[in-house]
């Protein structure tokens, strides 16, 4: 125990005297958390659509206008001819064209139906085929309040006619702002990269100095010196995550609707299974090169496959198997739920566990792998 | 030039040799192809939804059955009330709740309407904006063939194309932004270690020693990475049209010099950031853990660069990778040619010569 | 009869094909002056490092102080100092923060920290930079705080491995007489080198040969013996038909 009291003054001395380590490490992730989310935004609004009227009628205005005053799309050309509107798709000022067909109004009277062209910017993702749907939908809704399709009186009596009224209601998000959604991931995903990086990078640096070989000569116990470096890093990481949080309110408004103790267990749990990736990494690694890229691989796809940018609800089987393997994701579901949702220990506790058992799993064989002698 | 040469072999050999750094260099786009190209998404997929049929009639469970029906929902069925459904949500197993009143083909038949309640996990937007659309086509379809009569006499189809994607290829969206993510990364750090190391090691003071003029050493240092990350976009490349079924559909020429100018970007990063600390575990956290967020994020391949409030747009034309995706973009998906991407093209140039500029100023300065 | 506070029999080291360390077999007494001479990549630091905890010997068998290098390297550690080659001090803790945290981890008290450490850094003549930190020092100090703080603790043997390269004679000279000093103090001293001169300051010295021990005696029997008068020219006669060098 004594030897553990000098290690954590040996280790407290060291990391406060290094100003770049303490920048990275406190003022990167805040000014990151600070500026990165205002960035993530999905709404899809703004949709550059090139319109090819043949029709010139008064029916082919109307549509037009309906689409102008919808909100979602930006009408920024009126072009003779299909050829002209795929100038602006190719050259990247529109993400959708409309083709009106000519005689659209009078042959709609006359054969009952009309094909209009919509030609989506595929390789624009998500904006342009979302902009497509939103624009099939625009010209469904003015299909049905077309005056000739009004003129049918429905028939009580005789048939049954009936017309399903949907209500939609959104909780815990009413105004569906994404920062709810990407805010507690961004701290997440900040944390992961300081326990797990940080860790890795101080032990292996300890190894390519020399200094863990004069370590490994002293009576220090295997144990010792791992929780004297494991305990720093903690402490760091749960000033960050409570910067994090003062930030989160100061910066978005965003306070927790659950409860801030289970909170700040989780995200304890968690950094002792992030820290126990960092040391377990460093016990395969003999220089600082090799730990970087080794924690940024892994780290790289516990990210992608964590639930921050993407689903893991859509990703295949597989995929959702792998993403159960990092403790990432499980971080970021409670998070979510916690801060967003009021969630409580009991509606938790299957992610909390698997939190444990990494913590446990990582830091074990992080532990065995460790070799005073070799 | 022969001790060039000899200087560059080194240089390939310490790569080689370490399978760690391998694993950086290869493994990682591999891996990033194979995520992006078949795991990663932004479909709204495996939807959990709780069906509560409050009337148990016909037409609720014909509803029902076509939601099933679809690939998009696994479905439960309970019968709670308002309360639970909150806790329902709180424990995070289900996403939306469809509710059908008591009455619900009674009001049909005798009202000529009624109402559906959907309520939703606002905790996504996305996904639940997503999930309220599906459900409303999935009614509309069936109220379209179970009332014909309400359907309409004047019809207005749409036919949507998707250009340049006719096999809605749903990974082309990412693979430019996986391309320009893993060069900027990978060839910026590598270059910028491989620099600060020697300094570190005390090696580099014997090269600045050497008959080699000091721009010398530093080229000599680059080059490696050089042909290193062109194979790496080689690689990337192959696996997107062989593993992912994308097409090249401009002129691949063109494709690899524009990445070649990318790479060399990279370089001269990585050369500004060695010339700016003395510290591998410095130059580490600059490169990797500082600007992987920044990178992904203002790239503009997961969140559209439109959205972004002008400040971050500003500061995103000053992040290289966002420059390149546009020209991939335009180039290999598109096959536009060099008049649509010249724009871009020179404000890599621009940004190159740039970075070397102060690079090579700051070596200088420490060489004094 | 003397103490033996290391006895070594048969030890070996085999990496796969490469054997470093070959059934070597010695032993030393206590308050020995030892050296263990060879060139580089004889096989010298492996050695030391079994003796020292840090390595598991492949066969064979040694104890240190008493405990086997097998089974017992907590105790040995417990009982023994170390001087690596490079110094390991840290560089961005300052002289006293060094003192204090090897001092500590060999369960030195906090008071007998702060007496011996003023005595030592007096000793030293460091304190007007007792606060300034290690890295800070040029390479001769820092050498001789390496040792002085191997030695901190008071133990039974001290393995010092090369502790004066890259240093200039004169510093040399006195880092000897500072080994002298704890020698007399009842210190066994355990000096890997490649300086042959240094080797005439031994009470007994070994050479190793390609992982093999062909020399084991004093320095005067052993220049007897080879008919010359430095240890030098003993060296260059025994290592000629080496295979290996280089580490």
């Amino acid at each position: 125990m004594r030897n553990l009291g000098f290690l954590l003054q040996k280790e407290f001395r060291q990391i406060f005297r290094d100003k770049t380590i303490l920048a990275m490490m406190l003022a990167l992730p805040i000014i990151q958390l600070m500026i990165l989310p205002w960035a993530m935004n999905l709404d899809i609004k703004n949709i550059n659509l090139s319109i090819v009227d043949n029709d010139h009628s008064s029916y082919s205005q109307q549509l037009i206008t309906k689409i102008g005053s919808s909100g979602y799309f930006r009408i920024i050309s009126a072009d003779g001819s299909y050829k002209e509107a795929l100038e602006h798709i190719e050259n990247g000022s529109s993400d959708l064209i409309m083709e009106l067909p000519s005689g659209f109004e009078r042959n709609l009277f006359r054969e009952g139906k009309q094909t209009i062209g919509i030609s989506v910017d595929a390789i624009n993702g998500s904006k342009a085929s979302i902009g497509g749907a939103y624009l099939s939908s625009v010209i469904s809704d003015f299909n049905v309040n077309l005056g000739i399709n009004q003129i049918k009186v429905p028939d009580y009596k005789t048939k049954p006619l009936g017309f399903i009224e949907i209500t939609f209601s959104t909780w815990y998000n009413p105004l569906a702002e994404y920062k709810y959604f990407f805010v507690p991931g961004v701290l997440v995903l900040l944390l992961t990269l300081i326990g797990g990086f940080m860790t890795a990078l101080n032990i292996v640096r300890e190894k390519e100095v020399g200094t863990i070989e004069q370590i490994n000569v002293t009576p220090i116990k295997k144990w010792e010196f791992i929780l004297g470096k494991l305990i720093p890093f903690w402490i760091i990481g749960m000033i960050v995550f409570s910067i994090g949080l003062l930030v989160i309110w100061a910066v978005y408004g965003i306070t927790s609707v659950g409860s801030l103790p289970l909170l700040y267990i989780v995200a304890g749990s968690y950094m002792i299974a992030l820290l126990g990736f960092g040391l377990l990494v460093s016990t395969f690694c003999e220089n600082q090169v090799q730990a970087m890229f080794v924690a940024f691989f892994f780290i790289l796809i516990f990210i992608l496959m964590s639930g921050l940018f993407t689903a893991v609800q859509s990703m295949p089987h597989w995929a959702r198997i792998i993403s159960g393997f990092t403790p990432v994701s499980h971080f970021i579901k409670i998070m979510r739920m916690i801060m967003l949702k009021g969630s409580g220990f009991s509606d938790i506790r299957i992610e909390l566990g698997y939190i444990l058992t990494f913590a446990l799993v990582l830091n074990a064989w992080a532990i065995w792998n460790y070799r005073k002698t070799s | 030039m022969k001790e060039f040469l000899v200087f560059v072999r080194k240089e390939f050999k310490q790569v080689f040799r370490d399978p760690r750094t391998l694993l950086i260099m290869f493994g990682l786009p591999v891996a990033q192809i194979v995520l992006f190209g078949f795991a990663l998404t932004s479909e709204v997929k495996n939807i959990d939804i709780l069906i509560v049929d409050n009337s148990k009639d016909v037409i609720s469970s014909q509803i029902t059955d076509k939601i099933k029906a679809t690939n998009y929902f696994i479905v439960q069925q309970k019968n709670i009330g308002g309360a639970d459904i909150d806790k329902t949500f709180k424990k995070g197993g289900v996403q939306a709740v469809l509710i059908y009143p008591v009455n619900f083909s009674s009001d049909l038949s005798h009202e000529g309407k009624a109402q559906i309640q959907i309520i939703t996990d606002g905790t996504d937007p996305n996904t639940a904006k997503t999930i309220g659309n599906y459900l409303t086509a999935i009614i509309n379809a069936y109220q379209q063939v179970k009332f014909p009569s309400a359907s309409i006499r004047y019809q207005i189809l749409t036919e949507p194309r998707m250009l340049y994607n006719e096999e809605d290829n749903g990974s082309m969206n990412f693979i430019p932004g996986v391309m320009a993510l893993i060069l900027m990364l990978v060839c910026t750090a590598l270059t910028s270690v491989s620099i600060v190391k020697e300094k570190e090691l005390g090696t580099m003071e014997i090269l600045l020693v050497s008959p080699f003029k000091p721009v010398m050493v530093l080229v000599a240092k680059a080059v490696p990475y050089f042909i290193l990350s062109l194979i790496n976009f080689t690689l990337i490349l192959l696996l997107s049209v062989f593993l992912l079924h994308i097409d090249v559909k401009g002129s691949i020429l063109l494709l690899y010099m524009e990445s070649a100018l990318f790479i060399l970007t990279c370089l001269s990063l990585g050369l500004l950031i060695s010339n700016s600390t003395n510290e591998q575990q410095t130059a580490l956290l600059i490169s990797m853990m500082g600007m992987m967020l920044p990178t992904i994020i203002f790239t503009g391949f997961i969140f559209p660069l439109e959205n972004m409030p002008w400040i971050l747009r500003t500061i995103s034309n000053v992040v290289p990778s966002k420059w390149y995706f546009l020209i991939i973009k335009s180039v290999m998906l598109k096959g536009l040619g060099f008049q649509y991407v010249w724009k871009e093209t020179l404000i890599l140039i621009l940004m190159t010569t740039v970075l070397l500029t102060i690079a090579l100023k700051k070596f200088k300065i420490r060489l004094q | 009869m003397e103490e033996k506070v290391i006895v070594c029999k048969g030890l070996t080291k085999q990496f796969g094909d490469f054997c470093a360390v070959d059934k070597i077999s010695f032993d030393v007494s206590k308050g020995e002056i030892f050296g263990f001479l060879g060139a580089n990549g004889a096989g010298k630091t492996t050695a030391m490092r079994i003796l020292c905890g840090l390595s598991y010997p492949s066969s064979g068998e040694a104890t240190v102080a008493g405990f086997s290098v097998r089974n017992q390297q907590e105790s040995i550690k417990k009982n023994i100092g170390y001087m690596s080659q490079k110094f390991s001090l840290y560089e961005n803790l300052s002289i006293l923060e060094n003192i204090e945290f090897f001092g500590g981890v060999y369960g030195v008290s906090r008071k007998d920290i702060k007496e011996r450490s003023d005595k030592l850094i007096q000793d030293l003549g460091l304190q007007k930079e007792a606060k300034k930190m290690v890295g800070g020092l040029p390479l001769g100090w820092k050498q001789k705080l390496a040792f002085s703080v191997s030695i901190f603790h008071r133990p039974k043997i001290v393995f010092l491995d090369e502790p004066t390269g890259g240093v200039d004679p004169v510093t040399r000279r006195q880092f000897w007489d500072m080994i002298y000093d704890a020698s007399a103090t009842g210190i066994t001293i355990f000096v890997t080198t490649h300086y042959m001169d240094e080797a005439e300051y031994c009470n007994r010295i070994s050479v190793m040969v390609d992982g093999k021990m062909e020399a084991l005696d004093s320095p005067a029997n052993l220049k007897k013996q080879y008919g010359t008068d430095s240890m030098e020219e003993v060296f260059y006669k025994l290592a000629r038909a080496a295979k290996r060098s280089g580490d």
